[in-house]
């Protein structure tokens, strides 16, 4: 009887754990529907780099850059996120699968700084 | 109004402006610049569109005046460093490098001369040949690259490459300016970034210039007009190691 007792408020206490916790993106949308993405971003990913490595095609459709530039924003303290935290967008999911991934053992795993951030900014000045 | 304009005389029409004649005559030459999907003109555009592939219709490649070149400078390869994220200590072992700058003197005259040494983005590159998983290649337009998806870090092309062009990364890397990896190997891209997004140079050459020497000169081999075919034509150049037939894509005056 005792043992049930306990099991119940530790269960609801994990619950929260069973689903990765995915960082807000900037933006309505993504460039491709979410499904799609989770699913294929991989794909879109690995051809993509064959792409502009080899034949120099440059698209912003699916840079890396590009996506770091909606997926991965700055938090509360105004710092970004770095791979390692699970607050970077794609460690987030990825830690949570178990699936490990390279990329940023040679990408850059936050945006490139904007010139003109602390200008020219059409939301209101808030930390970005 | 059509019969009135079926009817009007042709001299009003050639005082009107433009002659059918004139009109065919522009759309012609218009078409003439819209040139086969595919095609664009890089005299015309500037910088490559970005959802366009790199064509063989240009060879980018350097050209490097010894004669200007100073021994005390090495403002090129300060600029490389910056551009791409990496620094050589003197001394090291495993930092990379991808320009050096060389200091030469013939012992039998006293001859010295000084000069950068990147890679030299060969048309037969041994580093292609040697390389097992295919990621040292060259791409159509010149430009001799490792695509550090595929390198597995055996350094074949480094022991391949006549000019020691070639460095492994030894140690985790942060905040990259550039993709660059542990355990891949990495040389001079002949700022390929910079050269698709249009600047018209590399990085050493923009410095060299900024400086005053104005030693390097970054150019499309394949175009007679270019400066780099002109000084060429008229001066000459030397491929350092030209016996290995490499066709490089770096040519030395004053050597």
């Amino acid at each position: 009887m005792a043992a049930v007792v306990v099991v119940i408020p530790v269960g609801w206490a994990i619950a929260g754990d069973l689903v990765p916790e995915i960082p807000p993106a900037k933006g309505e949308h993504c460039v491709e529907p979410t499904d799609v993405m989770r699913r294929h971003h991989m794909d879109f990913i690995l051809h993509q780099r064959d792409e502009t490595m080899h034949r120099g095609i440059r698209t912003e459709k699916f840079e890396l850059e590009e996506c770091l530039g909606c997926h991965v924003r700055k938090g509360p303290d105004g710092e970004y996120p770095r791979y390692p935290s699970p607050k970077h967008f794609c460690n987030s999911c990825h830690s949570y699968a178990a699936v490990h991934i390279d990329c940023f053992s040679c990408h850059n795993d936050v945006p490139p700084e904007e010139e003109s951030e602390d200008s020219d900014s059409s939301d209101g000045g808030s930390a970005e | 109004m059509s019969d009135e304009k079926r009817t009007q005389p042709h001299s009003e029409e050639a005082a009107a402006g433009v002659s059918r004649r004139q009109f065919l005559g522009m759309a012609a030459g218009a078409a003439g610049i819209s040139v086969a999907p595919g095609v664009f003109l890089y005299g015309v555009a500037g910088a490559k569109p970005a959802d366009q592939p790199v064509t063989d219709a240009v060879r980018w490649g350097l050209l490097v005046d010894t004669n200007q070149c100073q021994e005390d400078c090495d403002a090129c390869v300060t600029a490389c460093e910056e551009e791409n994220g990496w620094s050589f200590e003197e001394g090291s072992t495993t930092d990379p490098q991808w320009i050096r700058k060389l200091n030469v003197k013939d012992p039998g005259t006293g001859f010295t001369v000084s000069m950068p040494m990147m890679c030299q983005h060969c048309e037969h590159p041994p580093c292609v040949d040697v390389c097992p998983t295919g990621a040292s290649f060259r791409r159509v337009d010149g430009i001799v690259l490792v695509d550090k998806h595929i390198c597995i870090g055996c350094r074949y092309c480094m022991m391949a490459c006549p000019y020691k062009a070639r460095s492994l990364v030894h140690r985790d890397l942060h905040d990259q300016k550039y993709p660059r990896g542990k355990g891949t190997v990495e040389s001079c891209t002949m700022c390929v970034r910079k050269v698709d997004r249009g600047d018209g140079t590399t990085a050493c050459a923009e410095a060299c210039d900024r400086d005053g020497h104005k030693a390097i000169l970054f150019g499309d081999l394949k175009d007679p007009d270019s400066e780099i075919s002109q000084r060429l034509r008229r001066y000459g150049g030397t491929q350092i190691r030209a016996d290995l037939r490499l066709n490089t894509g770096v040519r030395y005056q004053g050597i």
